[in-house]
């Protein structure tokens, strides 16, 4: 049992940052904070991809004479890294459109508190 | 050189034209529009050429760089692809047309980013659909996805609003997507979709590949506005200015349609999912649901693009539902139903668009009498669109509709067919109810001379260039409607996946 969860700490860690994201975006009234709890959960999975390619007693994917074409198991399989490069630009890209959505809102309702903002919308439509 | 290439090509010219539109239209603003037209038109074509390559030599797989998945990576043109692509790209050229002079007209939009953000996300949407890997799909999923909440935020003073919690809700969406491709990697130890689909049945037993599944529809579902994930879907469509609603309801949400239809039957397997998991009958029942909520939604709805944005809740669940039956009919009355919504959905934004730039308004209750005298062919475009959702014979959405109660009938499913009836008369109670307003009243006025006066009976019609594409998509319905057996047979019953 406790092999099992020595074993996959870095799983363990991946989901306690989920639940944290998660609940940051979800809970929190603060729009930036939201999106740090996305930043978060984006976070937690790359973290999760780069902890499913660790491998013990292995090595980086370069040709190594010492070890051989043949002996795939002492290589470590570098496409989840290569995959989290791409998703590390996409979660660089949506926080920038999130952080400009958040500016465009602020200067329209002068509030980054999502309950005032609401009250405010609410009057906005009322008109 | 152009035929071998033209798989890739429809991605290939709408990304370039993307990213060259901010450079070559920076002095003349005027150039954007006539190169998003080319991009359209150029991708409309290839799309025509690929569907009719496809239905003459089959299934063509398309490699980048020469590398032999799966180690490369693959575009697939299948019949499924193909449809998709052609009716994503035909809709985006017609609501690019009306575009020309609203775009401009709509307060404080600058033409030339939001022409190159347009195509941007019609590139995603090109690519989610030829994509043969589970990751290029993600990437162009965040394409299409960044693009659309640009696009959304640029209307109203509540768009930004809107789109950030279209932002929040989407991103954790795409997320689950990506974890639910990390655990089918781990597992299966490939990427791509006809690779995955041949190891998968080894590990059906695993329990990493449940929990794939799972959040893979949990992703989709959001992007797809599914039931419970639908909270993103009325303000984000009400606030957005006309062209991105016109753009994003026809086509983003069948996306997310698509891409669910594509992994649960083409990458996990027909058996699998509906006999093992009974995850198609999840969604069925949450589809069914959404079709009743959003539809009575969509009554006491007051705006009319509101009204419309709750109605796509429930066309939604149509589409969901014919995926969720899992048999051959209900997938052809899902498939059919993706086109017949995306022009239907198309044609009523379009109007309500017209309405806003013409009246200032798109309000039900406001809507005066002789709008049927000043604006005939809009309003008569209105009436088209509105008979064919609610499934008026000889308009297209009828004959989805058909095929959804046949799949109903065939699975002896009659909590659906019921579902499926009575969305229909709600339906007509709330588009019945704009058209009672526009067309059944006599048109009357406090006193005569308000009445004779020209100018309240003048023809007030909007510019040709918005009323032309409405037109189109209005006759499309109706002409689409009578030409259905030959779409069906020709084309979507070469889509039904094996095993099912």
């Amino acid at each position: 049992m406790i092999d099992f969860f020595l074993g996959h700490y870095g799983y363990w860690f991946a989901i306690l940052l989920m639940c944290l994201g998660l609940y940051g975006a979800i809970m929190k009234k603060n729009l930036i904070k939201k999106l740090i709890g996305i930043a978060i959960f984006q976070t937690s999975i790359i973290i999760f991809f780069v902890a499913s390619s660790s491998k013990w007693g292995a090595t980086v994917p370069i040709f190594d004479e010492k070890i051989g074409v043949a002996n795939t198991a002492k290589y470590i399989n570098p496409l989840p890294h290569t995959l989290m490069l791409t998703a590390i630009v996409v979660g660089v890209a949506t926080m920038g459109v999130a952080f400009a959505l958040v500016i465009s809102i602020f200067q329209k309702y002068k509030t980054l508190d999502e309950s005032v903002l609401l009250k405010r919308m609410k009057k906005d439509n009322d008109i | 050189m152009i035929s071998s290439n033209s798989a890739a090509l429809t991605p290939l010219i709408l990304l370039f034209m993307a990213v060259s539109i901010p450079i070559v239209a920076l002095k003349k603003k005027q150039i954007a529009f006539f190169m998003v037209m080319i991009a359209t038109s150029i991708s409309v074509i290839i799309s025509f050429y690929n569907i009719f390559r496809v239905l003459k030599v089959g299934t063509i797989h398309y490699h980048f760089g020469g590398w032999i998945p799966p180690i490369g990576i693959e575009y697939v043109l299948d019949p499924l692809s193909s449809f998709m692509c052609l009716v994503i790209n035909v809709i985006a050229l017609l609501v690019l047309i009306h575009s020309k002079k609203i775009v401009e007209m709509e307060s404080k939009i600058k033409s030339v980013p939001y022409y190159a953000l347009v195509l941007l996300m019609l590139c995603g949407f090109n690519g989610i659909i030829l994509a043969g890997d589970l990751f290029n799909l993600y990437v162009f999923l965040e394409i299409c996805s960044l693009s659309m909440y640009g696009l959304i935020s640029v209307g109203e003073k509540q768009a930004p609003v809107a789109a950030f919690r279209y932002l929040i809700i989407g991103a954790v969406g795409s997320s689950f997507y990506l974890l639910g491709v990390g655990f089918l990697y781990i597992t299966t130890g490939s990427l791509n979709m006809v690779d995955v689909r041949s190891i998968i049945p080894h590990l059906y037993n695993e329990p990493t590949i449940i929990v794939a599944i799972s959040l893979m529809v949990i992703g989709f579902g959001i992007k797809m506005a599914v039931f419970p994930f639908h909270g993103w879907l009325p303000d984000a469509y009400t606030y957005a200015p006309t062209t991105s609603s016109a753009l994003i309801a026809p086509t983003g949400t069948k996306i997310g349609a698509y891409a669910m239809l594509r992994i649960l039957f083409f990458v996990f397997g027909v058996n699998y999912v509906s006999k093992t998991l009974h995850i198609t009958d999840i969604l069925a029942w949450l589809s069914a649901i959404g079709i009743i909520y959003g539809s009575i939604m969509a009554i006491s709805q007051k705006e009319m693009k509101r009204m419309l944005a709750y109605s796509s809740v429930s066309q939604i669940g149509y589409i969901g539902l014919g995926i969720g039956l899992c048999n051959p009919m209900g997938l052809i009355g899902a498939v059919l139903h993706v086109m017949n919504h995306a022009i239907m959905k198309a044609c009523l934004f379009l109007v309500a668009g017209n309405y806003r730039v013409k009246l200032g308004h798109s309000n039900i209750f406001k809507l005066s009498d002789n709008i049927r005298k000043k604006k005939p062919w809009t309003t008569a475009a209105f009436t088209v669109g509105a008979l064919s959702m609610v499934g008026i014979p000889p308009t297209v959405g009828f004959f989805s509709k058909w095929y959804l109660v046949l799949g109903t009938i065939k699975n002896s499913s009659w909590v659906f067919l019921a579902v499926l009836l009575i969305s229909s008369l709600l339906n007509a109670i709330y588009f019945f109810r704009v058209l009672e307003k526009v067309y059944l009243k006599p048109i009357r006025s406090t006193n005569l001379e308000e009445l004779n006066m020209p100018e309240n009976n003048k023809k007030d019609e909007v510019s040709s260039s918005a009323l032309i594409p409405v037109l189109i998509l209005a006759i499309a319905l109706i002409v689409l409607g009578l030409l259905n057996t030959i779409i069906v047979k020709g084309i979507i019953e070469k889509m039904i996946p094996a095993g099912m």
